[in-house]
C-alpha cells in the first residue's frame, strides 16, 4: 500500500502531510507524558521488531505468501500513541533506506499505515474489550476484527487520496483498493490475532501492562485521533461521497461497529431527499460492505475460539486462568 | 528465515555501498536536501514535461556514474521497489486518456525512485539521521530510529534463528499448523524485542543516559 512517489498532486501531499504531521505531533506529546522511560527504547526496539516481522513471509496459497502490516499488533501491544510512532519510523527507514514509498508521498503514507491503520484498528479493540469485558477472548477477537477494519480503513484513505490526485478514477480506485484490502486484511487478522495470541500466553502482564498506562488518558488520546481521523475522512473521502448514503456506509464500514447506528443516521438529516439518489448499485455496494463487515466480525469470532480451544497443554501449565 | 531471509539480508538491507568518490564525500545533509529538492520538482511537473523528466534521469545517470556504486546494483533495487510502482499505476488506466498518465507517472516515479536508491547507496542511514537531527527533527524520532536501525540486523538475525530452531523440531505441513508456528515465533520474538529493550534501557542508564 506504499504510495510511490509522483502518483499524489500538490494540494493532496500537503494536506495529507499535515493532517499525518499533526498527528505524528499529538502521538509525541502523548508518549512524552505518559510512556515510562524505562519502555522508551521498547519505541525504537519495536520498530525494528514490525520490520522484521514485515519481512516474514506466511504461505498463503499456490505460491503466494501475504505478510503482516503489523500496525494494529503494535497498537495492541504498545498502546495507539506508540504505536503511531512506531509505524511512522517504519515508514521513514522504508522510504530513506529501501525507496519503498515516496519521500513527498510519505506523509500520505503515514497518514494510511502509521495513523489511521493503528488508531481506527485500536478503537474497534479497544471498544470489543470493553463490550466482552475484557477476557482474553474479547482480546482476541477485538484484535482480530480491528487488524481487518484497520487494513480495509487505510485502503480507503488511501483510495480517496489517489482518486483527489486525479491518479485513479474513484469509482476504480475504491473497489479496487477495498476489495483486495478486504481480503489482505482476513490475512493481517489472523496473523495479528495470532501473535497477539501467543504474547497473551507468554507474558500476559506486557499486554496489561501496554494497556494499563494508556488506558487513563485513552479517552482524550483518542478523543484527539478521532478528530484528526475525521479531519482526514473529511479531506479525502468525504469529496467523493456524494450520494450520501453510500458515504456514510463507506465511513461506517471503516469504523465497523458503528453499522449498528447507521440506519438513523442516515434517516435523520437526508431523509426527504437522499431515497431519489440512492440508485440500485448504491445499495448493492453498501449492502455488500455491510456484508463484508458482518462476515469479518463472524470470522473474527470464529478464530478467536479457535485460537483459544487449541492449546489445552498450556491452558493446564498456566494454571492459574480461572 | 530460509531463502526469503537470506535474499533480504542480502539485498534489502544493505544499500550502502562504500566506493571513494564526490558523491560519497559530499555533505550528507545537502545530498539529502538535494534529493528531496529533485523529487519533489520531478512531482511537481506537469505531466507532459517529457523534456525536464529526460534532463533528470540524465542528471541521476551522471550522479551514479560519477558515484562508481555499479548500475547493476542500482538497477537491482530498483527492480525490487518497482512492482509496488506498477501496481498503483495500473490503477490510473482505467481512465479517460488513461495511457499517457500511466506513462507520465510511471517514468516520475521511477525517477524519483532512482533517485532515493541512490542516495540510499552513496549516503550511509547514520549520516541520514544526523542530517534530520540538525533539520529538528523531533529527538523522540531521530532516537527511534536510530535504536531501531542498530538492532534491525540484531532481530533479524534473531528471527532467522529462532525459526530454524522451530523448523527443525516441527514437521507438519498442514497450513494452519505452519501459520500458527510462523506467529509463535513473530510473538516469542516480540517478548525477547522486548526483554531486550529492558535491558538496553539498564545498559544506557548505566552510562548515564536521562530522558
Amino acid at each position: 500500500m506504499h504510495i510511490p512517489d509522483g502518483f499524489l498532486n500538490t494540494p493532496t501531499v500537503l494536506a495529507s502531510g499535515a493532517v499525518a504531521m499533526a498527528s505524528v505531533g499529538v502521538a509525541l506529546r502523548i508518549v512524552g507524558k505518559t510512556f515510562p522511560a524505562r519502555r522508551v527504547p521498547l519505541i525504537g526496539l519495536a520498530a525494528a521488531f514490525v520490520f522484521a516481522a514485515q519481512m516474514i513471509n506466511f504461505p498463503v496459497a499456490g505460491g503466494t505468501s501475504g505478510h503482516l502490516i503489523g500496525g494494529v499488533l503494535a497498537a495492541v501491544l504498545l498502546g495507539p500513541s506508540a504505536a503511531v510512532l512506531v509505524m511512522t519510523c517504519v515508514l521513514v527507514l522504508q522510504c530513506f533506506m529501501f525507496a519503498d514509498g515516496g519521500v513527498t508521498a510519505l506523509g500520505a503514507n503515514a497518514l494510511n499505515m502509521a495513523v489511521v491503520a493503528p488508531v481506527v484498528g485500536y478503537a474497534i479493540y479497544r471498544a470489543i474489550c470493553k463490550l466482552t469485558g475484557g477476557g482474553l477472548r474479547g482480546i482476541l477477537i477485538g484484535t482480530a476484527f480491528g487488524a481487518w477494519c484497520s487494513t480495509v480503513a487505510a485502503s480507503v484513505i488511501c483510495a480517496g487520496e489517489l482518486a483527489l490526485s486525479g491518479s485513479a478514477a474513484w469509482g476504480v480506485a475504491l473497489p479496487a483498493m477495498v476489495w483486495m484490502h478486504m481480503i489482505i486484511g482476513l490475512g493481517e487478522a489472523l496473523i495479528t490475532t495470532l501473535v497477539v495470541a501467543v504474547v497473551a500466553q507468554l507474558r500476559p502482564e506486557l499486554l496489561l501492562d501496554g494497556d494499563k498506562p494508556v488506558s487513563h488518558a485513552g479517552y482524550r488520546e483518542l478523543l484527539g485521533y478521532g478528530v484528526l481521523a475525521s479531519l482526514g475522512l473529511a479531506i479525502f473521502v468525504a469529496p467523493f461521497a456524494c450520494p450520501w448514503p453510500d458515504g456514510l456506509e463507506k465511513v461506517a464500514q471503516r469504523l465497523g461497529i458503528e453499522h449498528l447506528a447507521q440506519a438513523p443516521l442516515v434517516g435523520w438529516p437526508f431523509a426527504d431527499y437522499a431515497s431519489p439518489h440512492i440508485s440500485s448499485a448504491v445499495i448493492s455496494t453498501g449492502l455488500a460492505g455491510c456484508v463484508g463487515v458482518v462476515v469479518a466480525f463472524g470470522l473474527a469470532w470464529l478464530l478467536a475460539r479457535a485460537v483459544m480451544l487449541k492449546p489445552i497443554i498450556e491452558r493446564n501449565n498456566s494454571g492459574q486462568n480461572r | 528465515m530460509g531463502k526469503t531471509g537470506s535474499i533480504f539480508a542480502g539485498v534489502l538491507l544493505s544499500p550502502y555501498k562504500h566506493r571513494a568518490s564526490v558523491v560519497h564525500s559530499f555533505p550528507p545533509m545537502a545530498k539529502l536536501i538535494v534529493a528531496v529538492l529533485f523529487v519533489v520538482a520531478m512531482v511537481l511537473l506537469p505531466r507532459d514535461a517529457w523534456g525536464a523528466f529526460a534532463a533528470g534521469a540524465g542528471a541521476l545517470l551522471a550522479v551514479a556514474l560519477v558515484s562508481r556504486v555499479g548500475l547493476g546494483h542500482l538497477l537491482a533495487r530498483l527492480i525490487l521497489v518497482e512492482p509496488f510502482v506498477l501496481c498503483v499505476a495500473g490503477l490510473s488506466l482505467f481512465q479517460p486518456n488513461g495511457f499517457w498518465i500511466f506513462l507520465s507517472m510511471l517514468t516520475r516515479s521511477t525517477l524519483c525512485l532512482f533517485c532515493m536508491v541512490l542516495l540510499s547507496a552513496t549516503t550511509r542511514f547514520s549520516d541520514i539521521l544526523g542530517a534530520l537531527w540538525r533539520l529538528r527533527v523531533p529527538p523522540l524520532i531521530v532516537t527511534t530510529l536510530a535504536l531501531m536501525y542498530r538492532y534491525l540486523f540484531l532481530i533479524f538475525e534473531e528471527a532467522g534463528r529462532m525459526h530454524r530452531a522451530r523448523a527443525s523440531r516441527t514437521f507438519s505441513q498442514s497450513r494452519w499448523f505452519v501459520w500458527r508456528r510462523w506467529a509463535t515465533v513473530v510473538g516469542h520474538l516480540f517478548v525477547r524485542t522486548s526483554s531486550r529493550a529492558e535491558r538496553i534501557y539498564d545498559a544506557m542508564c548505566a552510562r548515564g543516559w536521562r530522558t
